[in-house]
């Protein structure tokens, strides 16, 4: 377990690149769903305020 | 075929298949990469040169290939849109800028991680490689705020298709800066004569995180087109209906 965790010395190279690779993908993520929500509710908001003469 | 396609671009037709097709592409995504990082964190030997550190290239290859991927996904989609008119074809193109941007960022802070303990240095100013991945950034940064500079999204397309386009020199550049000129960085592994230069317990995990990363690029673009498709088609009909009819049962 520590011989993962240092990773021959290197282990604070190592790790903080696949920590920041998770990071990165994670946001991706959140910002395309939180995207979507905000769009969704936008037109959601606009529709109803028409209501049935839009 | 034809039909096909004007079919499969049709606004409420994209928007509800791509929903059904996300998953596909997250899953198993998801499931390579976790195979990817068991074989290169734990399977693979250390490299005889560069010993442990040579592992970051599991993280550092998927994100700089994607980085060039998704640039070009972007200038196709948008050269597609000028000339056939095709709206959906802009819409990629839009949709393709922040996850290139960011996977670009991933490339360039990952090499550097990595070049601290091989290179003995985070950043070296006029290497070709590093340089033009770096423009690269910009190059998305310039196309994203151009976008966000144009409140009409027809031209906004056009302006931005053109800059995408004019941008695009910077791939082949960048994907053969380290054979036109000498650079810090080491040669291909993968791309070049003769087959990969590398074992295949630290190949395999590789290419599954190649493809891993490839499907959850294929998730977050399918994710944003079909909200840049929702947003342009905001005042149809279709669209309408879409939000009366699922306000009850939340989208």
């Amino acid at each position: 377990m520590m011989e993962l965790l240092s990773m021959g010395g290197y282990g604070a190279y190592v790790w903080s690149c696949f920590v920041l690779t998770a990071i990165v993908i994670a946001i991706c993520e959140w910002r395309a769903r939180a995207r979507h929500r905000q769009v969704y509710r936008d037109i959601e908001v606009r529709v109803k305020a028409l209501g049935d003469n839009g | 075929m034809w039909k096909f396609i004007h079919k499969l671009a049709s606004p409420p037709h994209f928007y509800g298949l791509a929903a059904k097709i996300i998953p596909w592409f997250f899953l198993p995504g998801l499931i390579l990469i976790f195979y990817g990082l068991y074989g290169g964190l734990l399977l693979a030997p250390p490299d005889y040169q560069q010993g442990d550190a040579f592992r970051i290239i599991y993280v550092h290859v998927p994100s700089a290939y994607l980085s060039l991927m998704a640039y070009s996904i972007m200038a196709i989609s948008a050269g597609i849109g000028l000339i056939w008119r095709l709206k959906l074809a802009h819409a990629v193109a839009a949709a393709a800028a922040p996850i290139g941007a960011w996977f670009t960022f991933l490339a360039l802070a990952t090499g550097s991680i990595w070049g601290r303990p091989m290179w003995g240095t985070w950043w070296e100013w006029g290497d070709p490689r590093l340089t033009s991945e770096l423009v690269m950034l910009f190059l998305y940064f310039g196309y994203m705020a151009l976008r966000g500079a144009i409140d009409d999204t027809a031209k906004a397309d056009r302006a931005s298709a053109v800059l995408a386009l004019v941008g695009a020199v910077n791939v082949p550049i960048i994907h053969f800066s380290v054979e036109w000129w000498s650079s810090l960085h080491q040669g291909p592994t993968l791309m070049k004569k003769g087959g990969p230069a590398m074992d295949a317990a630290m190949l395999y995990p590789l290419l599954a995180m190649i493809l891993g990363f490839t499907l959850i690029f294929g998730a977050l673009l399918l994710r944003r087109v079909r909200t840049e498709v929702l947003y342009r088609e905001r005042r149809t009909r279709w669209v309408r209906h879409l939000v009366l009819s699922s306000a009850v049962e939340k989208k």
